[in-house]
């Protein structure tokens, strides 16, 4: 495997997984029993990988969740169903590519899918700017969802992006406004509406496809106000402390489930998402499935109102008695 | 050749240097005049010479904007429990001790009930100076109360905006309150309550991100710094320099971000004048509006 295609930590892993196949093909060609070698070797290897997938740090899960190998929307989207029928454009200035958005079918469902879409080298990052969108980014989401409302589909929207793009075009544009209408817009939408962070939560740039009936996260996504070097670089004014910065925002999705954020954490397979795309492609299809059949049976009125609650109550401070 | 037949300017300081005894004379921080304080003070803190208009404090806004002695503050005793017990440097918790014994608030806002020009409104005000108006639980609380109280009492909402954004202490928690407050504003939408949202000297982030621009009217102070991202990221992301008046309220003015930019001394008005048009609209259904007419007190 490329050297920039792993992390310093799961070095161990795939020396581990090198050794095996390479133990395979040897067997193969000179025709040498390695069944007992290969398989305590499997074992291993497995062991490792949970002990260093249950001890990560906050700097793990960040690096993690921007795997280089990480499966992005169109790698689910293609995986979940072939029926995908993409629609683009804001109608009003253009279509950005950070963005993708379009019909698929969830199992028997129809549905609005929506997610940030980031490149996968430096020609598609160019392209699709690094999943950092642009005002016409989310005035597209807004117009596909607001279409999903006027045909009452359900809507599913994938979050992975570092963040709204900081720009002269972007400002020009009224990124600000354009995230704002989003969560005014989202917080009335008639349908339901499942949001899952895949990769990176970036901000606003990231809540802006976020104001849902239910809020999923996979296992080793982030999700944060800032960035941890952001912060690190504000808070601490030295931006090598990303480390203690990642620790501290609590970015994790145990710890935003524990702070009522997050509603569900969706497993991950042993060998990490962007190791298996198939087998994490279908958990998350499976858990997208569950919740929209869940949501299905609200009424309008009820999905309106249960899901600005969950908002309202989001906050930790302390009241003195009237 | 130009080169050598350029005329050297000469260095000079900036600004002479004036001798000003305490507490007596302020310096425009724009175009350097020396201003007399109690002139300053009449002038609500705007330069005479420039028109710059200086950061003033939450009480001002209050004289400024609600008719004298009419505002009630409202949601009170709400305080930061600091969730996460968040720790850079510095202890958050120190920090938040820091700036409520420095600006004797509790948090960077503050709420409660006024008239304005004769109207019943509520009113939210940012406090700047209390962690560089940065937006928590607690700020999202009470901006989210206040609208609550808009909405039950059929009152106009304004709310004064000056931020840093959201509050990086409280992490995601104060993302989600950019969620809570435009949620609340959808509903106060659907119920037709008027909102005018004020943008004055800075606001960035995730305030400009949510309620600062969702205001069916959107009002800026001269001069104001609004964004989303601020000027310093912009500029170590794109690496280059930002155009002159870029991201200030006449820049958002030309690319069509705000209403109108209005001075100091002429918001009360100004809002006074908006909410007249839309109460009056708000307040009745075509038929009460026809029982209505000539009556006098069509205030809201």
């Amino acid at each position: 495997m490329k050297a920039n295609q792993f992390l310093d930590f799961e070095k161990p892993i795939i020396e581990l997984e090198d050794k095996i196949t390479e133990l395979n093909r040897a067997a193969a060609v000179q025709n040498v029993p390695v069944d007992d070698e290969v398989k305590r070797l499997t074992e291993k290897a497995r062991k490792l990988r949970s002990e260093i997938y249950s001890k990560l740090t906050a700097w793990q899960y960040v690096q993690l969740a921007r795997h280089p190998l990480r499966p992005y929307t169109i790698d689910y989207i293609r995986e979940i169903s072939d029926d995908f029928v993409e629609l683009r454009g804001d109608r009003a200035f253009a279509d950005d590519p950070s963005i993708v958005g379009g019909l698929i079918s969830i199992g028997d469902k129809r549905c609005m899918i929506i997610g940030h879409q980031k490149g996968r080298n430096t020609k598609e990052n160019i392209h699709r700017n690094f999943g950092m969108p642009h005002p016409e980014g989310y005035r597209k989401a807004l117009r596909l969802m607001k279409l999903a409302e006027k045909f009452r589909r359900p809507i599913v929207t994938l979050i992975d992006t570092p963040g709204a793009y900081p720009g002269i075009g972007a400002e020009e544009r009224g990124q600000a406004e354009a995230i704002a209408r989003n969560l005014r817009e989202m917080a009335a939408l008639r349908v339901p509406t499942v949001s899952v962070v895949i990769g990176e939560g970036g901000s606003g740039g990231a809540l802006a496809l976020g104001v849902s009936n239910r809020i999923l996260m996979l296992e080793y996504s982030i999700y944060s106000v800032i960035s941890p070097e952001g912060c690190a670089a504000i808070l601490w004014q030295d931006p090598a402390k990303n480390r203690d910065a990642a620790e501290a925002l609590h970015l994790t999705p145990k710890h935003l489930v524990s702070l009522g954020v997050v509603d569900r954490i969706v497993k991950e397979p042993e060998v990490g998402a962007h190791r298996d795309l198939s087998a994490m492609a279908a958990e998350l299809k499976r858990a997208i499935y569950e919740e929209l059949n869940y949501l299905g049976h609200v009424d309008e009125a009820a999905l309106i109102e249960s899901r600005r609650e969950k908002y309202m109550k989001i906050g930790f401070f302390t009241e003195d008695s009237p | 050749m130009s080169w050598f037949k350029r005329s050297k300017k000469s260095l000079k300081a900036t600004a002479p240097k004036k001798n000003m005894p305490d507490g007596l004379w302020q310096k425009c921080q724009y175009c350097g005049e020396i201003l007399y304080i109690k002139e300053l003070e009449k002038a609500l803190w705007v330069c005479s010479k420039c028109g710059y208009h200086f950061m003033i404090g939450t009480d001002q806004y209050i004289e400024i904007l609600c008719d004298s002695g009419t505002f009630e503050e409202t949601h009170t005793g709400i305080r930061s429990v600091d969730p996460l017990e968040f720790k850079d440097v510095k202890k958050y918790s120190d920090r938040l001790k820091q700036s409520m014994s420095k600006t004797g608030r509790e948090d960077a806002v503050i709420t409660g009930f006024a008239k304005l020009s004769g109207r019943d409104v509520v009113i939210a005000i940012m406090d700047f100076s209390f962690m560089g108006g940065s937006m928590g639980s607690v700020v999202g609380e009470k901006i989210a109360r206040a609208m609550n109280d808009a909405t039950k009492y059929r009152r106009p909402l304004i709310i004064v905006s000056r931020s840093g954004g959201a509050r990086m202490q409280e992490s995601i928690l104060s993302l989600m309150q950019m969620a809570k407050t435009a949620a609340m504003l959808a509903k106060m939408s659907e119920e037709r309550i008027p909102y005018i949202s004020v943008l004055t000297n800075p606001t960035t982030g995730g305030v400009t991100a949510s309620y600062g621009s969702l205001g069916d009217v959107i009002i800026a102070e001269p001069r104001a710094l609004i964004g989303f991202a601020g000027p310093r990221v912009i500029k170590q992301t794109i690496g280059q320099e930002l155009p002159d008046g870029f991201q200030r309220s006449e820049f958002l003015l030309e690319h069509g971000m705000i209403d109108m930019i209005c001075p100091r001394d002429g918001l009360r008005d100004r809002i006074g004048d908006l909410l007249e048009f839309f109460c009056v609209a708000v307040a009745a259904t075509p038929s009460e509006a026809d029982k209505n007419e000539g009556e006098s007190s069509a205030v809201s």
